[in-house]
């Protein structure tokens, strides 16, 4: 039989910081690999844990997109287009699917209120916000050699002339699908699903080491 | 490697996507007063065209979404990329979206 928590324990457990000090990122234990595997100014990684993720799907002309739009500060309406602001990030899944991508602090559970927002601004519309915050990590690969890394595992074309900063696309990266965000000329932000972050988290790490080394000539 | 053009993502690897079978195998009006063999036909039996092969896609990797295509069994050449509820496009319609449809490499052989 499992034990009875006493009410002193259950009010422990409900405090925020107890409950963040306890909680494990997908890839907390390769947190050390990452950092000994980077190598400061040509490729780093690193994971950005517990952000919040929301996914939406909503007609995005209708009424209720609109307002979902008005929390979000946009939808996006084609393949690879991100809009938001500084808030929130949204991602174009599909034509009626998008995932919203915030801080850790937005978090209902952390004090703040996006989910009770969008869920409020759909309404009985339909269509649905769910919390998936605990579906995907998000992993930052950075430096100028991290089109490099990705190229080995990502079949799409990650040249800035096709894939440009601010853009997002669904693929896959060393065989397992991702979300691909590129935050800027040489940064990019991967969001695999929790299962497969420790595979992919020990896949970019394979494909940095090369930089480790001096480059033959 | 085919490289396939979704309606929504633009042109992509044949691994994102999944194969849903034929195309345009309506659903019976009335399956109750199919007959055994008739119901069995309507699940089971599919064309076997050697040449051009309406069959529905789905981009599972990416948007999710199902579309048609129309795709030459012995060349693979795609020749028609079409949404799902659309009709079957007629052969020279097709030869004309060859071009506008199937971008790049567009997987001629």
């Amino acid at each position: 039989m499992a034990e009875t928590a006493t009410p002193a324990e259950t009010a422990k457990r409900a405090n925020p910081e107890t409950l963040r000090a306890a909680r494990r990122s997908p890839a907390s234990h390769l947190a050390p690999t990452f950092e000994s595997g980077s190598v400061a100014g040509t490729v780093t990684l690193k994971e950005i844990p517990f952000q919040t993720m929301v996914g939406i799907r909503v007609e995005r002309d209708s009424d209720a997109g609109a307002r979902l739009a008005s929390v979000t500060d946009g939808l996006p309406a084609a393949c690879g287009e991100v809009s938001g602001s500084g808030r929130a990030t949204t991602l174009w899944l599909g034509p009626e699917e998008f995932l919203v991508i915030a801080p850790e602090s937005a978090h209902d559970s952390l004090g703040g209120d996006l989910i009770r927002a969008l869920v409020e601004a759909l309404g009985d519309d339909p269509g649905q916000v769910v919390d998936l915050s605990a579906n995907r990590t998000t992993f930052e690969l950075s430096g100028i050699r991290a089109r490099d890394v990705l190229e080995k595992g990502c079949s799409l074309d990650l040249h800035p002339r096709a894939f440009r900063a601010g853009t997002a696309l669904a693929t896959e990266i060393g065989n397992i699908p991702a979300m691909l965000l590129k935050t800027g000329e040489e940064s990019f932000r991967i969001f695999p699903r929790a299962s497969f972050a420790d595979f992919l988290g020990r896949w970019l790490l394979d494909g940095m080491r090369e930089f480790a080394s001096p480059e033959v000539p | 490697m085919l490289l396939i053009s979704c309606p929504n993502c633009g042109p992509r690897d044949e691994t994102e996507f999944h194969y849903g079978g034929q195309a345009h195998v309506a659903y019976p009006e009335n399956p109750d007063a199919l007959t055994d063999r008739q119901w069995a036909e309507y699940l089971f039996y599919r064309d076997n065209t050697k040449g051009a092969f309406a069959e529905r896609w789905v981009h599972s990797t990416g948007c999710r979404q199902w579309f048609n295509m129309l795709r030459d069994t012995v060349s693979y050449d795609i020749q028609a990329i079409y949404k799902m509820g659309e009709p079957r496009p007629d052969m020279e319609r097709a030869v004309v979206n060859t071009t506008a449809a199937t971008t790049p490499e567009g997987a001629t052989k």
